[in-house]
């Protein structure tokens, strides 16, 4: 391809008359349950995803049968809180139209998977008349705005949870295709459809922003295409630090993609930060790649032309310069399970999900244990950026009866579970998403189990480490910023990174390519080893590795 | 026309081509003859455009001439018709075959000496393309016939409550208009061959009797495919190596279809797509094994099968049906056990025991103590199953390849097998088959007429056949398929292959119909009835119509649809459309092949 081709979806988008295309006769298309090729494109934007179930792909294919196709639907959750009423309409979509499972996603959203085609409409449908969207959960687009779930946490919080929803709302597509399309709504002939901030090629690349709140970096904040650090002064939000360029995905044997922590560009006040987003949007719109989808987003855009550049085109168009960062401090990152009391006074009950699945597992039946908490419960759920839930809202006298729900239902909470596995998360990959290389979620909890017995011989049970496990480089689960991550290459074999930190500001490093379980648990048993007997006082596990395993990294 | 046609036909060849014809064949000996005659045969067949020419009406015979109709489906009763018109011509009597397809019905009216050998099909019905011939006959208005000699050979299967039903029913009814019996009828069971040897004996006795001398006279059978001269035939079935025995559907189906693949390469077997391929098996050691517990006999005990000594095990594994129940087997039973004579007398509860259980269950339920010879002689012989082939030859010189639904499943608290799927879906490594031709079954000459396949399971498999066949010959004509099954997720048969057809463009449409994936059941005629503008206006472009599957409820129900959409969308009454549907029939365009 001439290297200034667009790509090809910057074609299908163009052609697709904001985002229509042929999707309702692609739906209608009874002979397969897949969709037509450009189609699948821009379903994303619509939040689904076509999918396969791998583990049967070359069976099928064997049969003369085409794939078994299905899609991931993606939730669209401001700021990842739902009343009862959602969760169970979600609940009830989960056993009725897709698997029977509800997926809670690194950016606080819920996805179903296994839908089929037949079945699309009438899920959307019904996200929808829950008073939940599908719309731009996935596209190229901005996503859902990430933002810490808890803002009753303090007036800081709600400030910044309050911008947030601003955020998403203001950055949401404009097109009339998603009510035409799903909820039957109106063609209203004669006038042209419009998107005043993406314009009809939207943008070359998907786009994300979080808001974190320090001290607390739960959303990994580095690690976003916009950013915005909360600033306090005296119980007060001032404004946001703006950090820009953050982005986890690579590819294998792909040097020109890399995994990149955001640059702080600048502060700006509560009322600016509309404006900022909607140009840095407008900057990626126009400047971005759009004739390599590898190399389409804000941070390849801002390291092709240098952050100078970027600042300067960023505050032609604001019309007005960001003042100086001010100072902040991030002391954690993951959440905090069990119980904590908000500003209310009420309680808020941080749920431990295993691999981030909603479902009932042998004894612990988590799934009918929320379902059964909802009629009863007033507040409501939120979703975590770790795949974890809140039950939040409880009085204090409804504790001890929600306590009883859960244990009767063998929902653990979380005496007995070491750190490494409370933290621990891991992508989706196998067997629905269509790039994993090898097994994440289904491989977390049996190499959690190894993990904990080499930790246990070192006497190292207690130590707060991250892991983080992804079927491919494209890091969903943002495995960059661990201290241990394995990144899948092959079935069964991992990339090694070893060294980020624990607040989740740098970037671990490659350490052992390609390598399967047993030369992994050989790696890490050497290096807690080396870990008891050389750490200075007080050192993580992460500082340790990234000295230890690349000491030239120090000498720079 | 002469009522016998003179053997001495002037060769329609310029002098030159004759000459050059004789100098090709001069060399070739009698194998190489016959198979050119064949050959050419063939070519002719593909040269002619449009629809066959229908046969002319059999001769009003002179008093001496027989005339030997037939009525088959798949090609028994014509293979037997054949042998008797041969026997006949060898003993000096003028013998005319005639396919009652093709016949005028009221030209028997002219007809003195007639033998009828005639199948039965469907639930008790005449094969199809017979039906304007019965409904003639047995109608009201059907004329005296006075002075017709005749004898019926009925051919069936006592497996099927309505035995030989159609040879009964016509016996029955040429009696009552007068006409004479001159040899008693005779009803084959599928192990036809020596009752039919003996009746054809005997009736040409008696035309010999009858007739003053006359020379020896066949008329020439109807033009065949090149098929049939292979020197493998069903008496003489062809090893093939099984090359390809895979599952095609889903893990979760309900269903175990098997895509087939038979090398046929050294067989010197032709066949076109529409043909069937007949399978002689063996049957499943498990099924034998029952049996043998069942009556606790011994395996390697001597019997007598044919004249030959054999064990028992290897003459119920090779030699006799263990599965299908035949109804002198049940008869046989009822005498000993009482209340199976009440199943006997009702047709329901007949047909329902037929198509649910196997010798086994008998055995199981009514217990005998026969030995080792009296149970094989009580068992009827193996019979090979047909399946369609579901392969263009030229797209794939030297095999054939089938769609064979496993009969497999689990009753009565016994657990059955069906003989010939299990064979070939079992790990069988060779394969004795052999063509069975169906000339009622084919795409029509012209390329460009556009048609509509309509199957339901394995019904589709000659479809298969028509459009990789349409396909591999540029033919431009409309391919449009109605397929149903149960799940769209595990029965779609052959979606990768339609999906193709369909992007290529060979595939003009597709319908599908799955009956389980609703609520409602939906079936292949739903899908005609909502498509029922279209397709109308594709009949009336000229399509030709196939309906291909499920004897018991698709056949009927397909038939009704098709009358239904003719009626809504071409405004007629019902008679109109039942005239506008023996049109398509009596221009081959509305074929049936059911099973
Ligand atoms: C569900 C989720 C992982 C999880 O287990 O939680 C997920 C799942 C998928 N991601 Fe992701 N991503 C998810 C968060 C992320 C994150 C983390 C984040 O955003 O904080 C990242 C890294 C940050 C980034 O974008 O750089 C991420 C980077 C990717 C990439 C690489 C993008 C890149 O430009 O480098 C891809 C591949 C792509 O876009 O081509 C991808 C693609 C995918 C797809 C849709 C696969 C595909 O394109 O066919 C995965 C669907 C799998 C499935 O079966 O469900 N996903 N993905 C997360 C959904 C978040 C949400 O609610 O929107
Ligand atoms: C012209 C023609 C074409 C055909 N084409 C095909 C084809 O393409 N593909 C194909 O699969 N078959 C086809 N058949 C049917 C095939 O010939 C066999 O009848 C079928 O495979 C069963 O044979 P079997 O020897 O395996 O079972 P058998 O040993 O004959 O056992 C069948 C017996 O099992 C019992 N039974 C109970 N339940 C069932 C059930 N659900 N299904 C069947 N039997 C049951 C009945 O008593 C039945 O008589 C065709 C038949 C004809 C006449
Ligand atoms: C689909 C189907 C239905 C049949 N129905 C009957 C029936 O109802 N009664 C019967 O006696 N034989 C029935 N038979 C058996 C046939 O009559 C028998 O196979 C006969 O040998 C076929 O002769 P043909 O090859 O000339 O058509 C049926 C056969 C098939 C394939
Ligand atoms: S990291 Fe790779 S394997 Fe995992 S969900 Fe994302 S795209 Fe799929």
């Amino acid at each position: 391809m001439s290297k200034n081709a667009l790509s090809p979806v910057e074609h299908i988008k163009k052609r697709s008359n904001y985002l229509r295309g042929t999707i309702v006769e692609s739906l209608a298309d009874p002979l397969t349950g897949a969709l037509a090729e450009d189609d699948t494109q821009l379903t994303k934007f619509h939040g689904f995803y076509q999918q396969d179930d791998r583990d049967l792909r070359a069976e099928r294919t064997r049969r003369k049968l085409e794939p078994a196709y299905s899609f991931m639907i993606r939730v669209r959750v401001p700021g990842g809180i739902t009343t009862p009423a959602q969760w169970l309409a979600l609940d009830s979509l989960a056993t009725t139209h897709a698997n029977g499972t509800l997926r809670l996603t690194t950016r606080q959203a819920f996805q179903f998977h296994g839908v089929t085609k037949g079945n699309v409409k009438a899920t959307i449908r019904r996200i929808n008349d829950s008073l939940l969207s599908t719309i731009a959960a996935c596209g190229d687009v901005n996503r859902n705005v990430m933002c810490t779930p808890l803002a009753e946490t303090s007036a800081v919080h709600e400030a910044a949870c309050k911008v947030a929803g601003e955020l998403s709302e203001h950055l949401a597509p404009k097109t009339r295709s998603y009510h035409e399309i799903w909820m039957d709504g109106e063609k209203v002939a004669g006038t042209p459809d419009h998107e005043p901030i993406y314009g009809e090629t939207y943008l070359p690349r998907k786009f994300k922003i979080a808001l974190a709140i320090p001290p607390s970096n739960d959303v990994d904040v580095m690690a976003h295409d916009l950013s915005f650090i909360a600033i306090e002064k005296g119980g007060e939000l001032q404004g946001f630090n703006v950090a820009v360029g953050g982005g986890m995905g690579m590819t294998h044997g792909e040097p020109d993609t890399y995994p990149r922590v955001a640059d702080i560009i600048g502060f700006c006040t509560v009322e600016q930060v509309i404006p900022v987003a909607e140009h840095v949007v407008g900057v990626q719109r126009d400047h971005g790649d759009r004739t390599n989808r590898k190399h389409a987003r804000l941070k390849y855009t801002i390291d092709d032309r240098g952050i100078d550049w970027f600042r300067g085109a960023l505050f032609e168009r604001l019309g007005f310069e960001l003042a100086v960062p001010s100072p902040f401090e991030f002391r954690s990152r993951g959440d905090v399970f069990g119980w904590a009391n908000d500003r209310r006074g009420l309680w808020n009950l941080t749920l431990f999900v295993p691999e981030g699945r909603i479902q009932d597992n042998g004894e612990s039946r988590l799934m009918t244990a929320l379902r059964e908490l909802a009629p009863m419960h007033q507040g409501d759920f939120r979703l975590t950026a770790n795949q974890n839930v809140i039950v939040s809202g409880i009085p204090d006298g409804e504790r001890e009866s929600v306590d009883r729900l859960f244990r009767e239902h063998g929902v653990s909470l979380l005496q007995s579970l070491s750190p490494l596995r409370q933290q621990a998360i891991a992508c989706v990959a196998l067997p629905t998403c269509g790039l994993a290389m090898a097994e994440a979620e289904r491989y977390l909890p049996e190499f959690t189990d190894k993990v904990e017995e080499l930790l246990a011989r070192h006497g190292l049970l207690n130590e707060s480490i991250s892991l983080r496990i992804t079927g491919c480089p494209n890091g969903c689960a943002r495995p960059y910023l661990a201290e241990i991550a394995l990144v899948g290459k092959a079935p069964g074999r991992y990339n090694l990174f070893l060294g980020g930190d624990a607040e989740g500001l740098r970037l671990n490093r490659l350490a052992r390519e390609n390598i399967d379980e047993v030369a992994i648990l050989a790696t890490l048993d050497n290096l807690f080893g080396r870990f008891v007997r050389e750490r200075s006082s007080g050192e993580t596990f992460g500082d340790f590795a990234h000295r230890a395993y690349f000491p030239e990294a120090l000498a720079s | 026309m002469a009522a016998v046609p003179n053997p001495k036909i002037e060769p329609p060849l310029p002098g030159e081509s004759l000459q050059t014809l004789r100098s090709a064949v001069a060399d070739f000996d009698y194998e190489q003859l016959l198979w050119s005659s064949g050959y050419l045969a063939g070519l002719a067949r593909a040269s002619v455009a449009g629809p066959l020419p229908v046969a002319q009406p059999a001769a009003e015979a002179g008093s001496d001439q027989w005339v030997v109709f037939y009525a088959t489906e798949t090609g028994n009763s014509r293979r037997i018709a054949e042998s008797v018109a041969e026997r006949a011509g060898e003993a000096g009597i003028a013998a005319q075959l005639q396919d009652l397809r093709e016949y005028r019905p009221k030209s028997l009216s002219k007809v003195t000496n007639a033998l009828f050998v005639v199948a039965t099909h469907g639930i008790g019905d005449p094969p199809d393309g017979t039906e304007a011939f019965f409904e003639y006959w047995l109608g009201d208005r059907a004329p005296r016939l006075e002075q017709l000699n005749y004898s019926i050979l009925a051919l069936g299967d006592s497996s099927y409550a309505d035995f030989c039903a159609t040879g009964q029913v016509l016996d029955e009814r040429f009696r009552a208009l007068g006409a004479r019996p001159v040899v008693e009828r005779v009803e084959c069971d599928l192990d036809f061959e020596t009752p039919a040897s003996g009746w054809t004996s005997s009736v040409v006795e008696h035309a010999a009797k009858n007739a003053a001398p006359q020379p020896a006279q066949v008329r020439a059978p109807h033009l065949r495919a090149v098929s049939s001269r292979s020197q493998y035939t069903r008496e003489n079935p062809f090893l093939a190596e099984l090359v390809v025995n895979q599952p095609i559907t889903g893990p979760g189906s309900g269903k175990d279809v098997r895509h087939i693949e038979l090398d046929l390469e050294g067989s010197g077997l032709s066949y076109l797509p529409g043909d069937s391929l007949g399978v002689v098996p063996q049957n499943p050691p498990e099924v034998v094994h029952s049996l043998l517990d069942a009556l606790q006999l011994d395996g390697a005990s001597k019997v007598t099968v044919g004249g030959e000594q054999l064990s028992l095990a290897a003459a119920l594994s090779a030699h006799r049906e263990v599965t299908v129940i035949s109804r002198p087997l049940l008869e046989k039973l009822a005498a000993k056990h009482g209340e199976l004579q009440q199943v006997l007398s009702d047709r329901e509860r007949l047909t329902d025991f037929f198509g649910t259980r196997q010798v086994i269950d008998l055995f199981g339920d009514y217990p005998i103590d026969w030995d080792a010879q009296e149970l094989v002689d009580s068992l009827r012989r193996l019979t090979p199953r047909l399946y369609s082939i579901a392969s263009s030859p030229d797209a794939n010189p030297d095999e054939a390849h089938l769609t064979v639904a496993v009969v497999q499943y689990e009753q009565f608290g016994r657990q059955h097998w069906g003989s010939a799927s299990s064979f070939l879906a079992g790990g069988a490594s060779q394969v004795p088959v052999f063509v069975e031709s169906n000339d009622r079954f084919r795409l029509p000459e012209d390329g460009s007429a556009p048609i509509i396949m309509i199957g339901a399971g394995t019904g589709v498999a000659p479809y298969r056949a028509f459009v990789e066949h349409r396909r591999e010959h540029g033919h431009k004509g409309d391919n449009w398929l109605i397929f149903g099954d149960r799940n769209f997720t595990s029965d779609f048969l052959y979606q990768l292959e339609w999906l193709r057809y369909r992007k290529d463009g060979t595939l003009t449409r597709m319908d599908v119909a799955f009956s389980r994936d609703q609520k409602e059941k939906i079936y292949v005629q739903h899908r005609m009835k909502e498509y029922g503008r279209r397709l109308f206006d594709w009949l009336e472009r000229g399509a030709h119509l196939y309906v291909c599957g499920d004897a018991k409820r698709m056949a009927n129900d397909t038939h009704e649809a098709l009358l239904a959409v003719i009626e809504d969308h071409g405004g007629m009454s019902r008679e109109e459309a039942i005239q506008y549907v023996a049109d398509l029939k009596a221009n081959r365009r509305y074929q049936r092949d059911v099973y």
